[in-house]
């Protein structure tokens, strides 16, 4: 592993190729002399390698007018076939592309690929989430164009991707109805790192034993400026509200740009 | 188990600051982790060991720090202490508990050579 920047050390895969670090150059040196024992004071978050990696990519989301979306659930809260849907409805209107983040297979980008969206798969190996290190590399082989909107499949996992910036305007956390309404107390973190929710499968409502009004109450009380919509990617219900909240977005994301020029 | 990404990047931080202050060899590494912030003590110690091999860490002692979850309540204006990070405030019962520590997680110092 190098030591100056740290690279080389996961196994993480993009599109199932190890990922590397062409225009680099390891020829370090090797700082002043050593003045010997001694306690030097730090003050680091554990977070840091990470959040300066995020930095870059929310500049480079910027330079570009791209609005960057993190996509946050636990496993089997139905996120692929939201994005699917989000691909197909936005086809032809606003360009999208997508990173995928899942621990092993490239399905998840076969299947947006299929629904029309350029799509990197990242395979983290072990790993439970994505980190800015990874999506910074899958934006070189996506370079998204200007005005994009690129949504982030993170690792389904409701736990570790509340701690890692990736560079994102928004966490988006996605709760569907068969999970049980007491979530957003279970899993705080996610909740109050997120600015939007989406409850999906609300299509399955009636056939549940699941208190809307109180999983929303929950919500809140764990984030009180939490926006949240009611959504079934199977049937389409409420996919409109969602598709205007992106398009606010990319306005804004286009307007900052617009802001910067003049 | 992000416990171990985020020695890693304690590792990588540190393997920057032995370039910049020119040190090769550190003996102890002291953390500061508020009791809100997310993470596993005994996973962060846990995964210190494999991380550090083979780097100028090897060997190294940890000391972890905890910090209590403190803030003051929004309704009642009451200093208090928390153990989790939702709860309503001890004092009234019932406002939100703006935090003011308890959420860290960084290096706080190094003993280096």
């Amino acid at each position: 592993m190098c030591t100056t920047c740290g690279c080389g050390g996961g196994d993480a895969k993009l599109d199932g190729r190890p990922h590397s670090h062409p225009a680099h150059d390891h020829g370090h040196d090797h700082g002043p002399e050593r003045p010997g024992r001694r306690r030097i004071s730090l003050e680091q978050s554990l977070l840091a390698k990470n959040d300066a990696l995020a930095d870059l990519n929310r500049k480079a989301f910027a330079a570009r007018s791209i609005l960057a979306l993190n996509l946050v659930s636990s496993p089997g809260s139905g996120k692929t076939t939201l994005l699917e849907q989000t691909v197909l409805r936005l086809k032809g209107l606003v360009p999208v592309v997508v990173i995928e983040g899942d621990q092993q297979t490239s399905q998840d980008a076969d299947r947006i690929r299929a629904a029309g969206a350029p799509a990197v798969q990242i395979n983290t190996g072990k790993g439970c989430h994505l980190d800015a290190h990874m999506v910074g590399h899958a934006l070189e082989s996506l370079a998204p164009v200007e005005g994009s909107v690129l949504m982030i499949e993170n690792v389904g996992n409701l736990v570790c991707p509340a701690a890692f910036d990736l560079g994102e305007a928004h966490k988006v956390v996605i709760l569907s109805v068969t999970e049980g309404e007491d979530k957003p107390l279970k899993y705080p973190d996610m909740f109050a790192a997120s600015d939007l929710m989406l409850l999906n499968k609300v299509d399955l409502l009636p056939y549940l034993r699941f208190d809307v009004d109180r999983c929303l109450a929950f919500a809140r009380r764990v984030n009180p400026q939490i926006q949240i919509l009611r959504v079934s990617a199977q049937t389409g219900e409420g996919m409109d509200g969602w598709l205007a909240w992106i398009a606010a977005g990319r306005t804004k994301a286009l307007a900052q740009r617009d802001a910067a020029n003049v | 188990m992000h416990e171990l990404s985020l020695m890693e990047g304690m590792v990588q931080g540190i393997q920057e600051e032995a370039l910049r202050q020119g040190f090769t060899k550190v003996h102890q590494v002291r953390l500061e982790v508020g009791r809100l912030a997310g993470v596993e003590v005994e996973a962060l110690r846990f995964a210190f060991g494999p991380t550090t091999e083979g780097t100028l860490l090897e060997g190294a002692r940890l000391e972890i720090l905890e910090l209590p979850g403190r803030g003051h309540c929004q309704t009642c204006g009451e200093a208090v202490e928390i153990e989790t990070r939702f709860d309503l405030c001890p004092a009234c019962g019932d406002g939100f508990v703006v935090l003011t520590s308890g959420t860290e997680m960084r290096v706080k110092d190094l003993d280096v050579d």
